[in-house]
């Protein structure tokens, strides 16, 4: 048994173990409609993180005394596979997926029209296939594009994405090495549409420069990711998507 | 607010929430403090003396008890030289008519998973000095909040009453080869004294510290964790809503200046012993 040893995050000429530099994005795909009985679905893919969101509903509400007679319950859930990460993830719900379907869920609550479906729930899955850091905000990325895809009215999409604190410097995008090792892990969800936050989680040290120089840095990621949420569906639904 | 169920959000929390405002335009709340007015706090320790430390803390009439239980046991295998502590909590259902019996439901979940991510990463507790034989004995200390009563914002004073226990918990000495020290105890080696800061926004007003009626009313909230350098070291937004990205700067700001308040109040009534214990 030994101590594991931190290894250099940054290297002298600024770059990242997989050769990014501290506000590049790692290499994104995004699709929608991907699972063929879900009402709606996205795939959303950030380097080695890949995570599947589906949605269903607007239906009737399960059981019928939780149904709220004027809008729909919202109900999420963030679920790892059990070899998405480097040490088998036990079966079932760990009490972290348990948190995080509460923030995510509350994230959709914020952009949704529950009140469009009175006594009715729309169901939100997210899978976290392969777990790399930020798996979160692939997910909370992807759900959002599957309300959209699932047709659901929306206040505006929801892109998400982590920055973090490695070796001192204020990162964009850490990877689950980068998280791990790192100083701190800031998950933010933003609805560009409105420029308010609906997700943020802090878990590490930061002065408040640094975090304001993170909030500042995610912006920038999000609206990349932003871009490509729209042109996901664009490709889908082609020019009938003018603003989202 | 995700604290109150959804289908109890009627018009009345529509007419409460514009009432809290306007009162907010003029500098004023409902219970008569001002925005960033803390309700009174008080803190009691060593309240349980079978546990190994305890503390009650109340917020106005938000009242939480935590204990903090000591085993022995192995340490992570990736932190041979680290004692262990795990933090937990449970709203009973004596607190509120809005809690149900039953194993932590992911609010319970949420609050020990923050108090927890505060403790650790405003690296609290001393962690090495916990360890006893490296790889192989360590001390492992069980962090167990209840929430007693419930009256809006369980976080800030989980949080008190979590350093509030640390800070007055003795454990039983064990000598480097892991035998009982007869008759001797130590003191958890506290190193810093993280603390929280709830704040509710409404529109583009802030307001510290929610009574229930506020957390039922607000557009969002959010908890923000300091150590005593004003790091950042935790943030949740715990309920369902916007802030406004304009509005951050403002709240890390508030929190500030709420957690250095509550600060000298824990120093002044907890004490801090002065060993090992620069920060505080």
């Amino acid at each position: 048994m030994t101590q594991v040893i931190k290894p250099k995050l940054i290297d002298e000429n600024g770059r990242r173990l997989d050769g990014r530099g501290p506000t590049d994005l790692r290499p994104m795909k995004i699709e929608v409609s991907v699972l063929e009985k879900s009402d709606g679905s996205a795939y959303v893919e950030l380097g080695k993180t890949k995570v599947y969101a589906a949605v269903y509903g607007p239906k009737e509400a399960h059981p019928k005394h939780l149904a709220i007679p004027d809008r729909a319950i919202l109900n999420c859930r963030y679920h790892m596979t059990s070899f998405s990460t480097d040490e088998r993830k036990i079966l079932g719900m760990t009490r972290r997926e348990i948190e995080l379907s509460k923030v995510i869920r509350e994230a959709l609550e914020s952009v949704v029209f529950l009140e469009e479906f009175p006594r009715s729930a729309i169901d939100v899955f997210i899978e976290v296939v392969q777990a790399d850091g930020g798996t979160r905000t692939a997910g909370l990325t992807a759900a959002s594009l599957a309300l959209a895809d699932a047709g659901i009215p929306m206040r505006g999409l929801i892109a998400a994405v982590a920055v973090g604190k490695v070796d001192g410097t204020i990162i964009l995008d850490p990877s689950d090495i980068e998280d791990k090792y790192g100083e701190a892990d800031m998950p933010i969800g933003i609805a560009p549409g409105s420029n308010t936050i609906v997700l943020l989680q802090l878990n590490g040290k930061m002065t408040k420069d640094e975090f304001k120089q993170g909030l500042e840095l995610a912006q920038m990621g999000i609206q990349k990711i932003y871009q490509a949420q729209r042109e996901a569906l664009r490709r889908k639904y082609g020019a009938s998507v003018t603003e989202v | 607010m995700s604290f109150l169920p959804l289908k109890e959000r009627s018009f009345t929390v529509k007419i409460m929430s514009e009432k809290i405002y306007k009162l907010l335009q003029q500098g004023k709340r409902i219970d008569e403090r001002t925005p960033y007015e803390f309700r009174k706090i008080t803190m009691q320790t060593n309240v349980v003396e079978k546990a190994n430390g305890s503390a009650l803390v109340s917020v106005g009439s938000t009242r939480i008890l935590t204990g903090i239980k000591v085993e022995l046991g192995t340490p992570y295998s990736d932190r041979p030289n680290e004692g262990v502590f795990s933090v937990n909590a449970e709203l009973l259902p004596l607190a509120s008519k809005s809690f149900e019996p039953g194993p932590p439901d992911e609010r319970g979940i949420e609050l020990a998973r923050v108090v927890d991510r505060c403790i650790r990463e405003g690296k609290a507790i001393d962690l090495e000095k916990l360890c006893i034989i490296p790889g192989k004995l360590v001390y492992i200390l069980y962090i167990d909040i209840y929430v007693l009563d419930y009256d809006g914002n369980y976080f800030d004073p989980s949080v008190i009453s979590a350093m509030a226990a640390l800070a007055t918990c003795t454990i039983p000495k064990y000598s480097a080869t892991g035998e009982r020290v007869e008759g001797e105890y130590m003191r958890v080696p506290i190193r810093d004294v993280p603390l929280s800061s709830t704040i509710g926004i409404i529109k583009d007003k802030l307001l510290v510290d929610p009574c229930l009626v506020e957390e039922n009313s607000l557009d969002t909230s959010i908890v923000v964790c300091m150590d005593s350098a004003s790091n950042v070291v935790a943030i949740q937004k715990n309920s369902p809503g916007h802030i406004p990205l304009s509005l951050m700067e403002s709240i890390i700001n508030v929190a500030e200046e709420q957690i250095s308040r509550i600060r000298t109040q824990f120093k002044e009534v907890i004490g801090i012993e002065k060993e090992g214990r620069e920060h505080c």
